[in-house]
């Protein structure tokens, strides 16, 4: 069992933000669980820094030969539009259907913060 | 007579050319099964025994190379019109709109598909626990976790609830519960296998994979589902070779690579021993084995954590109350339902990857942490490439630990994600890996060795494999439920 008390937190505030980006919300209680547990998993992966990097490419898939994969531009069938929201928890006609956007809370917490 | 439930596929296969087994008599053995034993533990998420009869019922169905075999998918690979919902809330109720390419191509040969397993949710995890549904048990010892994330898979085979399953791997998902629970399972190489379907995770180290009771049915489950797919454009167009013809009894100048980074502190004893006895036989067998080195090692699991928690925090975003099936009530506006949704519909180890992962791509930290691990990713690949000059396949265990205790490890994230410290290289490199059975502890907990080979070269791996079970008998003992 690791101790996280002796580590540095990555502050409430951080936190708070990544989870605002992430379109989710904290209790007070999961706020100070998950800077806790990300500190301590974040100073475990700080050993990374031991590498020196400078000089290699990054790897962002195995598949090294692997470049852009086309499809040539041919119409074909598709879902249908009603399989294709059937499983939407509310739609109107050929339309998800979402609660109002316009005035949003998003914008009110950016500027606030 | 044997038990049907009890046997591998392709002893099942050949009873039915004989005509000593019928489909519909191994479907009502296996579903017996299911009922006496999984509401001990808790494999099945779904038991969809009306669909697996009619298939069975079906004989223009029955046609092909698993015909009349019965087949549980892991719960985050959709079947049509069949609830799938990676173990969480969030996809609670949903049935998706297609089949994914294994699926189909399981049904183009004939196989019965009996239901979904458990499996921690979104594959977040090594132990199962973190399912919407509750943890499976381990069937050797029901206090233990089955592993993870596909859990339900591993412990549905060891129980004999049925005979193959599909699970997926990201970072171990398929091996170290196949570990625990005394089964096999394969990783395939990345591309191998079409993720056409399969609800992605980390897309660039998910794959698809076998597991079964013994290494002849991995490879005749392989040679299923394997394949070129023009609707996931990461899978490779290769042939795809009959792995059963790779099934030799003979490993006489195998060159077999054993790293000295896995054998070390934290290891457990009685698997370093499990794990040095199998390497010993195939050496006696006319092995050849050559000690390597794979220095960048010890960084792979923080790499890991980088590159699976962003990639996850990306594929997540889609779960927002929009399109699939869970939305939260009450809202004011539209951020706020995807805010509550979320909130509500995600478990705790999927809002700690969320956000590790967020954090990892923000801002100011891009560079730090996920421009930096996949660079730290790439030095990880070359040590295989230098190591597979001097080998045709490594040998290594697949967990540092037998089965835990149910609990143990909940409140600890990081020693969690420390028990696929054996696995998870063989992600990022794209490579593939099979867990087979190779011993027991002293408590009877099953043990398992890890054999990886070059990438599209898992016909090394199920030569190995092959050949050790014809020495051995690990892989046909039984739990006792």
């Amino acid at each position: 069992m690791i101790s996280y008390i002796k580590m540095k937190t990555i502050d409430d505030k951080t936190v708070k933000h990544v989870a605002h980006l992430a379109r989710l919300e904290l209790s007070d209680k999961e706020l100070k669980l998950y800077s806790a547990q990300l500190a301590s998993i974040l100073s475990y992966i700080s050993k990374l820094n031991e590498i020196d990097t400078a000089n290699v490419p990054p790897t962002s898939h195995a598949l090294t030969t692997l470049k852009n994969v086309f499809r040539k531009d041919i119409l074909r069938k598709s879902l249908e539009t009603d399989e294709a929201i059937k499983n939407a928890p509310a739609s109107e006609g050929d339309f998800f259907k979402v609660p109002q956007i316009i005035e949003s809370t998003d914008r009110v917490q950016d500027e606030g913060k | 007579m044997e038990n049907l439930y009890s046997l591998a596929a392709h002893r099942l296969k050949e009873l039915m050319v004989k005509g000593e087994a019928a489909p519909s008599a191994i479907l009502d053995q296996v579903f017996s099964r299911i009922e006496k034993f999984d509401p001990k533990i808790k494999a099945f998420v779904l038991a969809n025994k009306e669909k697996a009869k009619r298939s069975v019922n079906n004989p223009t169905k029955l046609k092909g190379k698993l015909a009349g075999i019965p087949v549980l998918m892991k719960d985050n690979i959709c079947v049509k019109d069949e609830v799938t919902t990676c173990a969480s809330r969030i996809l609670a109720g949903f049935k998706p709109p297609y089949d994914a390419t294994v699926v189909k191509k399981l049904e183009e040969e004939g196989a019965v598909l009996i239901g979904k397993a458990n499996m921690d949710e979104f594959a977040f995890g090594s132990s199962c626990e973190t399912s919407c549904y509750g943890p499976t048990k381990n069937p050797w010892d029901i206090t233990r976790i089955p592993g993870g994330s596909s859990g339900g898979s591993a412990a549905a085979v060891s129980a004999d609830e049925t005979i193959l399953a599909l699970g997926s791997d990201t970072g171990g998902s398929i091996r170290q519960p196949a570990a625990l629970c005394g089964v096999v399972g394969l990783k395939p190489t990345y591309g191998r296998v079409s993720r056409y379907g399969l609800i992605a995770f980390a897309s660039s180290l998910d794959q698809i994979g076998p597991i079964t009771k013994d290494t002849e049915d991995a490879a005749l489950l392989l040679s299923v589902i394997a394949g070129y797919d023009e609707m996931d454009s990461t899978s490779v167009d290769l042939p795809v070779p009959d792995y059963t013809k790779a099934l030799s009894k003979d490993v006489k100048g195998l060159r077999i690579g054993v790293p000295k980074e896995y054998f070390i502190e934290g290891l457990d004893k009685e698997i370093e021993a499990g794990v040095k006895a199998a390497i010993e036989l195939l050496r006696s067998l006319g092995a050849k084995v050559h000690k390597i080195s794979l220095p960048h090692t010890e960084y792979a699991v923080g790499t890991y954590y980088i590159v699976a928690t962003a990639e996850a925090s990306s594929n997540l975003a889609r779960f927002d109350g929009v399109q699939y099936a869970f939305r939260a009530g009450n809202s004011r506006d539209m951020i706020d339902m995807y805010i509550k949704t979320r909130s509500q519909g995600f478990g705790d180890e999927a809002k700690r990857r969320i956000l590790l992962g967020t954090y990892c791509l923000s801002t100011g930290y891009y560079d730090a942490y996920y421009l930096k691990a996949q660079k730290v990713r790439t030095k990880i690949r070359e040590d295989f490439d230098k190591a597979f000059k001097e080998c045709d396949c490594i040998i290594t265990p697949t967990s540092p630990t037998p089965a835990f205790k149910i609990g143990e490890k909940m409140n600890d994230p990081l020693s969690m994600y420390l028990s696929d410290i054996y696995t998870i290289p063989a992600n990022l490199a794209g490579l593939p890996a099979m867990s087979i059975p190779c011993g027991f502890s002293k408590s009877g907990l099953p043990i398992g060795m890890q054999i990886l080979a070059k990438a599209f070269d898992e016909e090394t791996i199920f030569r190995a494999a092959y050949t050790f079970e014809q020495y051995t008998e690990f892989h046909t003992k039984k739990p006792k439920l």
